[in-house]
């Protein structure tokens, strides 16, 4: 009773992962790729893409500090955030990403750190709700899986 | 070949393999740690060899290692070491590995660079499994390519390849393994029916590398210098309309190595290239002295195979222009004796280059036709005529069934050396065969001639593919049951195309593919052959043998004998069998001695064998010889019993360019 209660309300939190478009059909494609060798593919995943991109974050607010702003450098930052992004399915980080690069482009350097803000936000949101979302699936174990087909 | 390999053990009966693309080797190369990761998974869920590499430089060496390790590459546009489309650049030229671009950038021009760099896919980050398992269909459209590459511009293969062709002969040792590459290649033609580059092969010209052109192309090289010298700035220089960048690309592998400036292979490549710019240059002296006119016209048309009355052979006849030099050279070659002995003594270096230059004209064998001339575009020559027809047709499911007329067409369809020479021969010679013998066939011995550099920086392959075609056919009796009533054989060197009992093949095939596989696998479905190669791949050190041969004179007719049998355990069909050699050494001589139904010829082996005087080619489909023999059961035994003859033919290339060893006197 107990068990099936926690299974919904990890169901729930994944759906409304989902459905408020934190996450696409890419995160679905990383959980179809967990298996019994990987069990917990996905989580490593994405911490390792938290680890991975911290850095590339603070590149990208120290580029921005900058007087005078190198708005190639800034691209080619963003370009590799976003590649990150939508490798685990980071929908929303993602659009701000893409955002970004287009200030980048139009060399729009107040709306680069402008929509930069919205990107943090994002990323740390969605750390935040991953991290939660794991913490119970870890808990409930392997049911999980069955819940999939929720999505 | 790991595709091959694979599909060997997983026969199916359809002869299409289930399992491939199993166990295709991946290098994936990203600098982000969590797409690395992921491909790497998404690859292994493929069920893909997977190797990851997050630097490019570090897969740069990795490919370098261990050329022959990797079936395709998947890398990312942006890293920080090296530009994605640089890697591309250095896998195009080196590996000539298929390759595939990946980034989150999908903007048009980035997408176009990849393209235009020569990637074979382009796929936007986040990358979907379902790409990736798609992602075979590169291999074998590559490998395809590879020999329409050969047919069409000379490109020269790595010693990986001759690698692999060894292998495939190997494997070729199972008809299924035929059938399965056969309906596989099929099944990739028919896929990429749409394909520009597949439908091309038949309607674009075939750039034919001319001396001018080829100077044009030295001149452009020159200019640029050694490492700057990219097929796209190459074809800029050289300005000639029609030529691709391809097709550059593919003439400049000839000396696909070219190491960075500094490190130790660069002094080995000036040095290689030095080499071959003489060798350039030598070779075009005595071009124009010799009024080759190897600029065959090309793209035979082979559409017509399938009505092989025996008759129809125009539709195969292939234009091929044979300078008489080389044709008599090969017959002294092929006989194993050179009356004029032509002694080449010169330096180790241009030997290769003048050597067959320096074989005047010699005389042919008695009985024998030279069948090529200079500018004869296209010969037919049916050494069985008028054998009667008739006498109890079974049905014939073919629909041929009523000729019995041995057609042996021999065509030269493009001689088109990579660096400008291209001398071939070939030879007929009528064979008589005493009837007591109750051979039904002889087979063809073929010689697969592979020339390896022996410094392997500069590895050139080449394929040639001699059959030597002896059926002589005797019956006594109805002693020989035939599964179907009519054979035919219809064989295509370089091509590597035997046909028999009506079955249609196309000439198409790919480099990787050993030439007799089109053949196993159409006749696998009549009999089933043992094949075995003998004395399979000779190698020879460049480096010792330039010593001594410095000055030896090195008639034609010293040669190595290079003896290959091949003997199938088919009592019941008409044997065929294709030998493939790889040699290094710049020169030798095939021997091929078939045994069928255990009745050993070595009675008549000098006859029956081809001897092969072959040098390294750089390409292999400079020629395509034809062999069409059909005839039906009955009229064959009707006619044979009182005619007897044997068709010997051979054929050969000389390429220079691919001619990376001295003659081994033996």
């Amino acid at each position: 009773m107990e068990r099936n209660q926690s299974h919904r309300q990890v169901a729930n939190m994944r759906k409304a992962l989902f459905d408020q478009r934190y996450l696409d059909e890419q995160f679905v494609q990383l959980e179809e790729l967990q298996d019994d060798v990987n069990p917990n593919f996905v989580e490593e995943i994405v911490t390792l893409f938290y680890r991975d991109s911290t850095r590339l974050i603070l590149n990208i607010e120290q580029a921005l500090e900058k007087s005078s702003l190198d708005f190639s450098k800034l691209d080619t930052y963003m370009h590799q955030l976003k590649g990150k992004t939508t490798s685990i399915g980071a929908i929303r980080v993602k659009n701000e990403c893409t955002q970004f690069a287009d200030y980048c482009n139009a060399g729009n350097g107040e709306g680069c750190k402008r929509t930069f803000q919205q990107l943090k936000k994002e990323y740390s949101t969605l750390k935040k709700k991953l991290e939660t979302y794991f913490q119970f699936a870890r808990q409930i174990g392997p049911v999980e899986t069955a819940c999939r087909s929720s999505y | 070949m790991n595709l091959g390999g694979q599909g060997a053990k997983s026969m199916a009966g359809d002869g299409v393999s289930d399992l491939f693309p199993v166990g295709l080797r991946v290098l994936v190369v990203d600098d982000d740690p969590t797409c690395l990761m992921i491909l790497e998974k998404m690859l292994q869920n493929c069920l893909y060899e997977v190797t990851k590499c997050n630097r490019a430089e570090i897969a740069l060496s990795i490919l370098r290692e261990n050329k022959n390790g990797f079936d395709v590459v998947i890398s990312d546009v942006h890293m920080p070491d090296m530009d994605g489309f640089k890697l591309l650049e250095h896998i195009g030229l080196e590996m000539d590995l298929p390759v595939i671009m990946m980034s989150a950038d999908d903007s048009k021009d980035v997408v176009m660079k990849g393209v235009t760099h020569g990637a074979c896919d382009y796929l936007i980050k986040p990358v979907r499994i379902e790409a990736l398992r798609n992602i075979w269909q590169h291999v074998v459209r590559k490998r395809k390519n590879e020999w329409k590459d050969v047919e069409q511009s000379g490109s020269i293969e790595d010693g990986e390849r001759q690698q692999k062709q060894l292998e495939d002969a190997e494997f070729s040792s199972s008809g299924n393994e035929g059938n399965w590459r056969s309906s596989k290649r099929r099944k990739d033609e028919d896929d990429q029916g749409e394909d520009r580059d597949d439908t091309s092969s038949l309607k674009k010209p075939r750039v034919v590398w001319s001396v001018e052109l080829h100077q044009q192309f030295v001149a452009a090289v020159n200019q640029l210098g050694i490492d700057k010298a990219v097929p796209k700035k190459i074809l800029e220089l050289m300005n000639v309309p029609g030529l691709t960048r391809e097709n550059v690309a593919s003439h400049l592998q000839l000396f696909p190595n070219v190491p960075y400036r500094g490190t130790h292979n660069y002094s080995h490549f000036v040095q290689k290239y030095r080499l071959y710019l003489r060798r350039l240059s030598g070779v075009s002296q005595h071009q124009s002295g010799l009024n080759n006119s190897f600029m065959g016209p090309s793209d035979p048309t082979f559409g017509s195979i399938s009505s092989l009355n025996g008759l129809d052979l125009q539709a195969l006849a292939a234009t091929g222009q044979l300078p008489a030099q080389s044709l008599a050279m090969l017959q002294a070659a092929s006989l194993g004796r050179s009356p004029n002995k032509s002694g080449i003594s010169m330096p180790f270096m241009d030997q290769r280059n003048l050597f067959s230059f320096e074989n005047p004209k010699l005389r042919s064998r008695e009985g024998q036709q030279p069948q090529m001339s200079n500018n004869s575009t296209s010969k037919q020559v049916n050494l069985l005529h008028g054998i009667p027809t008739n006498m109890n047709m079974q049905p014939n499911p073919h629909g041929s069934q009523s000729s019995s007329l041995m057609n042996m067409q021999m065509s030269q369809p493009q001689s088109r050396p990579v660096i400008f020479n291209d001398t071939g021969a070939n030879q007929i010679s009528r064979l008589p065969s005493s009837i007591a013998q109750p051979n039904l066939s002889n087979g063809m011995p073929s010689g697969v001639v592979l020339a390896r550099d022996g410094s392997n920086s500069v590895s050139q392959a080449s394929t040639m593919v001699d059959f030597s075609v002896h059926p002589n056919t005797d019956f006594q009796g109805n002693s020989f049951p035939l599964p179907t009533n009519n054979s035919r054989v219809s064989i295509i060197t370089s091509k590597g195309l035997l046909q028999e009992d009506g079955i249609n093949s196309d000439m198409k095939g790919s480099r990787g593919f050993p030439p007799s596989y089109d053949i196993f696998g159409d006749l696998q479905q009549h009999k089933t052959q043992d094949w075995e190669l003998q004395n399979v791949g000779l190698t020879f050190d460049a480096s010792s043998h330039s010593k001594t041969q410095g000055s030896i004179n090195v008639p034609p007719s010293v040669l190595v004998n290079h003896g290959f049998s091949s003997s199938q355990n088919n009592v019941q069909n008409r044997s065929t069998s294709v030998g493939k050699v790889m040699f290094s050494v710049g020169e030798q001589s095939g021997h091929g001695n078939v045994q069928s139904m255990g009745q050993q010829l070595d009675s008549v082996l000098d006859c029956n064998s081809l001897r092969v005087k072959a040098e390294n080619l750089p390409e292999a489909s400079g020629q395509n010889m034809l062999f069409h023999g059909q005839f039906s059961q009955e009229d064959l035994m009707s006619a044979l019993l009182k005619q007897q003859e044997g068709l010997g033919v051979a054929s050969n290339d000389y390429f220079f360019d691919g001619f990376p060893l001295d003659n081994l006197p033996v």
